[in-house]
């Protein structure tokens, strides 16, 4: 009786073991000249479509649509980078102009270039790789945003550019999520580094001397510290996006504007990935992304601008929310080689 | 001395002690005997400050209503279980000379002390073991060192031997009765066993459903029980009513009421060819005290009945006599008869 | 081999496989692609990152602000622990519930109603407190006090009260009574409630970024820099053998620490009784704690309970809603369902692991050899605690890739590693308990004719019943609110409430907030109502209590 309960338990756990790969296993090695059933997309968490066009897709395709998001955009390429040898999926969507070297430099894309490309997309093509690998699908723009009411009733001259923010009549007013914990607070640093060049350190020294509070993600910023926040803060100036005009409106009028001076653009882009189980499937899924009716529904869904030139924009975004003309750039490779130094030199400045 | 009126303790509505009246004097031992439930333990608990109660609890005249349970000097002993775990045996004996501020001891004079008690508890020698490694019985000696440590006013013992075999709780309970006497401490002790409140205790007193039925002197309450439940509690073997208590109570020599009650011990009646009782045996058994029966009296029925010499066999006619001192009637006022002999002279395992 | 050598190896060896292939495997490899740079080891690019003066004070102040919190909610928690356990009140078991509600609330939105109520806006604001270290021990005691609470509290309500009223019959006072009698008595569950909530505190990431501004830089916020932002493996590595490295050494000295000469507890039914007098410094302690927990739970709710500046319900509508811009891909009432099963499988893992490891690691040895591979499985099952989530969600991802281990689309790889997470918990609140029973129960039924099975059920059951339903709540909780691991896990057909949440509160949406606020007051009710019935379970057939 004593013998019986080892045995028993070994005899579970080995066919839990089983049980559990079997599981696990089921989705992986389709057998050779099998049609693939599904393309797998892998992107981040703000990755958002209608189900009509998912669809659609689906209807139009012929495979089953399996989307896998995690974290933003920085943690989609490590995951990608990491698992380049065995992707866990055949089309990447989300590897912004940041992060996009580091994805190619590791061999994570295929080489695929869509045949109808939309006018306009190729204006946004990553330096470099000139759409061989990565396809845009979205942009938009970081910049810093304010809240016009609050400067009317205080009788104040809002800030329009950079410099403006170091200046003594914004002291303590201005709100920012950091570079080293959010994609729009890297953005950020970076479009100062495009302006200041060398020099941006003093700059953000400066920032800092006059009182810019730095917290860590975009959510505690704009809801907990800006004036036209859920939370209702004490802080009226903010970096958010161009489009978040066309969120804060009440009263047939926007409470908040974008400072077009400040701007750093994002893109976002689609690549097929190299070892992909579904590359046919993949090559279908970039091109349904460019497609008139996905490029309509970006605004409403993810928040970001369509990058088909003529696409209509949402009424509200039309009125409220302006892009700018000219944006700060950082070559990308430039980004991928001297992001950590930057990064280090400026988290010293904030702790210091 | 503890002074007790009318005192009552109920958990969540229901009472368990009701109206409660005892003294003890100094010195003296009282013994609560009971049967479970009967609320002796929440009574000592109440004593020792462990439960509210209300009614007056006094000690010397002074009302202890608000003096809470480590302002009273009354030392504690469980059964079992109250020994400090994570300390060696001299280190728990020492425990209430440590608290004690008032009399600064040096180490010294505590370590001489604590051997001076664990000599008395017939420990000496064992101050470094730990609890878990002793024996019930040596825990309770343990335990009692402890609780004389500081010399209390009153020792409050709950059930201290219950937990022992029959040999040792006999050894432990004369013990116990013998250090007591001498040191003169005054105690109150609860227990559900006749036989620990003989040993140990003065005084008793009977408590059932939360009342005390009866208290008294150990002898008075033997030979007087209050009732025929008490009589049974306190060990009487059976209670006769009707034409054969008469029988019995006749053969016996004491006064016959309209309604005759008695109760027997079962060395009550005694073979005797010459006694006034007749009968058959039914049942014969030796014991290394004495030769046990079950007799079939004319008149009484069958009846616990003993030989002092002789194995009868079943079947056979006997006579007996009835020892007066062995029988006693429950609820008389007066004296059933004069005899002197009392439950200090009871052979055991009646 | 003897019997007892292979029934021990047996009991072990579910669990050991389980934490093999789900935390060994993954964190061998993540270390192994930082040390292994082009095909070679290399030990240089590690030995630079640990010689860099920022990781240094990274390292300070994780061990100075662990350390500070898990003293505070100790003394935070005893008093409380004692109010809840000890004493008979009204609505005691609501209290008890509502305080694991913590546990469950995803870091993100504590740091929002934190900074709501610390920050330039709040009502607190005057303390100046907002981005202060003291910001971040108040968020690290406010998640976990209730370990504290609850695994002291399970241990205290079995405790013997006569050695303490012994004690006070001696003329010891109250307070001599609770340090020399009841504290040496309640040091197991103490040290063990005090090494998990070090090792929470330790590994604590949200909280440090959200209530600390970018000024201070924990291990773990730096690991998460160093993987996610940067992918320097191999720095990350060398931070995270680091992280090993002290767990281990704070287990050892916690083992250490948890020891006593005789484990054995007489087990006590011990009416909790109507609080006195006496008792009042302890319950205003707790009341104290009870305004700390609830002030940050009553920003939420109050939050969540307006619209456009007016109370009203609309965002709980709108939970059933997929958020304003269609922000969620499905309704956020799927997302609670979703949390709830996978929450349930988690559970059921953890306790049958942790009853297994807990098994193990008291039963009674008779070498030392013995003894040391106990204390080692002991130390082992803690490990998945002490470990950064980035490296263990990072490892699961890249090494149980392939056939016959690829996990990667396995709907067990979330429960698992909530599992993992909540594992040490389960096994912490069960050991004390099983090492307290006197084996020579489990002998004398022996010796009646109970076969195991009945020795079991007749002496452990009865003991470990209600310590277990406390470590399944524990378990429970945990898992509801688990999001490091998670959130690089999950699957996005099927997200998890904490997940929505987070989604709902990083975008703009004119309902988004309140939302995200509403989810976490839905997620906190749902707790509590669980919490609530697993108290209320009884097994009268099962135990005396």
């Amino acid at each position: 009786m004593r013998l019986r309960a080892p045995v028993t338990v070994l005899a579970a756990a080995a066919l839990l073991t089983t049980g559990l790969s079997g599981c696990g296993g089921s989705d992986s090695g389709q057998g050779a000249g099998e049609r693939p059933t599904k393309v797998v997309l892998l992107t981040h968490d703000s990755f958002a479509l209608p189900k009509k066009l998912t669809q659609q897709f689906e209807k139009e395709s012929g495979y089953q649509l399996v989307v896998r998001s995690n974290g933003d955009a920085g943690l989609l390429t490590n995951k990608l980078v990491l698992s380049a040898d065995n992707p866990d999926g055949d089309v990447a969507f989300g590897v912004d102009n940041t992060f996009a070297s580091r994805a190619l430099d590791a061999g994570v894309f295929d080489s695929y270039t869509p045949h109808d490309l939309p006018a306009g997309v190729s204006a946004y093509d990553l330096p470099g790789d000139d759409g061989s690998h990565l396809t845009p699908v979205d942009q938009g723009n970081v910049c810093v945003n304010i809240d016009t009411t609050w400067f009317a009733e205080h009788h104040l001259t809002p800030p329009a550019s950079l410099d403006d923010l170091t200046k003594p009549a914004y002291k303590n007013l201005f709100v920012t999520p950091g570079a080293t914990t959010s994609s729009p607070g890297l953005a950020f640093l970076l479009a100062t580094i495009s302006k200041y060049g060398d020099g941006w350190q003093s700059y953000w020294k400066k920032l800092v001397a006059n009182g810019a509070k730095v917290v860590d993600g975009w959510d505690q910023a704009y809801e907990v510290d800006f004036t036209q926040g859920g939370g209702k803060g004490k802080r009226p100036i903010v970096l958010s996006y161009d489009s978040s005009p066309a969120y804060t409106v009440s009263g047939g009028k926007t409470t908040t504007k974008a400072l077009l001076d400040t701007c750093f653009r994002q893109v976002e882009y689609a690549g097929v990935l190299q070892g992909a189980d579904n590359p046919d499937g993949a090559k279908e899924l970039v091109d349904f992304l460019l497609s008139p009716a996905v490029q309509k529904a970006l605004p409403t869904s993810m928040y970001v601008y369509p990058v088909a030139k003529g696409t209509a924009l949402p009424k509200q975004w039309a009125t409220f929310a302006v892009q700018p003309t000219k944006t700060w750039d950082v070559a990308p490779d430039d980004i991928t080689k001297n992001r950590e130094e930057w990064l280090q030199q400026w988290s010293d400045v904030i702790s210091g | 001395m503890l002074s007790l009126k009318d005192v009552s303790v109920a958990y969540d509505g229901v009472p368990a002690v009701t109206d409660v009246t005892l003294d003890l004097a100094d010195g003296q031992v009282l013994a609560l005997l009971g049967p479970s439930g009967s609320g002796k333990s929440t009574l000592l608990r109440a004593v020792a400050g462990l439960e509210p109660a209300e009614g007056a609890i006094s000690w010397d005249g002074r009302s202890l209503a608000h003096v809470p349970t480590h302002k009273r000097g009354f030392a504690l002993m469980f059964q079992d279980g109250q020994l400090f775990a994570h300390l060696s045996v001299a280190a728990n004996v020492a425990y209430p000379l440590k608290l004690r501020r008032a009399g600064r001891r040096s180490r010294a004079a505590r370590a001489s002390r604590v051997a001076e008690l664990l000599d008395l508890v017939g420990l000496g020698g064992y101050g470094s073991r730990l609890p878990g490694t002793l024996s019930g019985g040596e825990r309770q000696r343990v335990a009692l060192a402890r609780a004389l440590a500081v010399d209390p006013r009153l020792l409050l013992l709950d059930e201290p031997l219950s937990a022992l075999d029959a040999g040792l709780r006999e050894r432990l309970g004369a013990d116990l009765r013998r250090i007591l006497t001498e040191a003169g401490t005054t105690a109150l002790m609860v227990t559900h066993d006749q036989e620990e409140a003989f040993t140990v205790a003065d005084r008793l007193a009977v408590m059932r459903a939360g009342r005390v039925v009866q208290e008294g002197d150990l002898a008075q309450v033997w030979q007087h029980p209050a009732d025929p439940w008490t009589a049974l509690f306190l060990g009487y073997a059976r209670v006769l009513e009707g034409p054969a208590a008469a029988v019995v109570l006749q053969a016996a020599g004491l006064h016959v009421s309209d309604r005759p009650v008695v109760a027997v011990r079962r060395s009550a009646l005694v073979v005797d060819p010459t006694g006034p009782l007749r009968g058959s045996v039914v049942s014969a058994r030796a014991t290394p005290d004495q030769v046990r029966l079950v007799v079939a009296v004319e008149g009484v029925g069958e009846v616990d009945a003993v030989s002092p010499s002789g194995v009868p066999g079943p079947g056979e006619s006997v006579r007996l006599r009835v020892e007066p001192a062995r029988a006693a009637v429950p609820g008389a006022a007066e004296p059933a008869s004069n005899a002197t002999a009392g439950p200090c002279g009871a052979e055991r395992g009646d | 081999m003897e019997r007892r050598h292979l029934g021990l190896i047996a009991l072990a060896a579910l669990p050991v496989l389980v934490l093999g292939v789900f935390f060994v495997l993954p964190v061998t490899g993540m270390v192994r692609r930082g040390f292994v740079v082009d095909g070679s080891w290399d030990a240089g690019t590690v030995v630079r990152v640990l010689g860099r003066s920022e990781i240094h004070r990274a390292i300070w102040f994780t061990v100075w602000t662990s350390l500070t919190a898990t003293a505070a909610s100790v003394l935070l928690g005893l008093p409380a622990a004692y109010v809840l356990h000890r004493l008979a009140f009204p609505l005691r078991r609501l209290v008890r519930a509502a305080l694991l509600v913590p546990f469950v609330l995803p870091t993100v939105v504590v740091g929002v109603a934190f900074r709501e109520l610390l920050g330039e806006a709040g009502p607190l604001a005057g303390f100046h407190l907002d981005g202060t270290p003291v910001a971040i021990l108040a968020g690290l005691v406010f998640f976990n006090v209730a370990v504290v609470i609850r695994s002291v509290g399970a241990a205290w309500e079995g405790l013997d009260a006569r050695p303490a009223e012994a004690a006070a019959a001696l003329g010891a006072r109250p307070w001599t009574v609770f340090r020399t009698v009841t504290l040496p008595a309640l040091r197991p569950s103490i040290v063990s409630a005090a090494s998990v909530v070090f090792l929470f505190c330790a590994t604590a990431f949200g909280v440090v970024l959200t209530l600390g501004g970018l000024r201070y830089n924990s291990v773990e916020t730096e690991i998460y820099k160093l993987t996610t932002v940067l992918l320097d493996l191999p720095g990350a590595a060398a931070l995270s053998i680091l992280q090993l490295l002290v767990v281990v050494a704070l287990l050892t000295l916690a083992g250490r620490l948890r020891a006593v000469p005789d484990p054995t507890q007489h087990r006590a039914v011990v009416r909790p009784r109507r609080p006195r007098r006496a008792d009042l410094p302890q319950i205003v302690a707790t009341l104290v704690l009870l305004a700390l927990v609830a002030a940050p739970i009553a920003t939420l709710l109050a939050g969540s309970l307006r619209v456009d500046g007016r109370w009203s319900l609309g965002n709980y509508r709108a939970l059933q809603t997929p958020g304003s811009q269609q922000t969620l891909v499905a309704p956020a009432t799927d997302a609670l369902v979703t949390s709830l099963e996978i929450a349930v499988v988690a559970t059921a893992l953890a306790l049958v692991l942790g009853l297994l490891v807990a098994a193990v690691v008291t039963g009674r040895s008779r070498s030392r050899p013995e003894r040391r591979t106990r204390a080692v499985l002991d130390g082992l099952f803690m490990l998945p605690l002490g470990v950064s989530a980035v490296t263990l969600g990072f490892g699961l991802f890249i090494t149980l890739d392939r056939p016959p281990l690829d996990f990667r689309d396995s709907p067990w790889l979330v429960p698992v590693a909530q599992a993992l997470v909540a594992l040490p918990l389960v096994v912490r609140t069960l050991v004390p308990v099983l090492a307290g029973i006197d084996d020579r129960q489990r002998q004398a039924a022996a010796s009646l004719g109970a076969g195991a099975l009945r020795t079991v059920l007749t002496v452990d059951v009865p003991v470990v019943w209600k310590p277990l339903l406390a470590a399944a709540g524990f378990a429970f909780a945990a898992s509801l609110g688990e999001f490091g691991a998670t959130s690089f896990l999950y699957r996005s057909d099927h997200p998890t409430l904490p997940v929505v949440i987070y989604r709902l509160i990083g975008h703009p949406g004119a309902m988004n907030y309140g939302m995200a606020l509403a989810g976490s007051c839905v997620l906190a009710l749902a707790t509590a109502v669980v919490m609530l019935l697993v108290e209320r379970l009884r097994v009268p057939s099962l135990g005396a209590f």
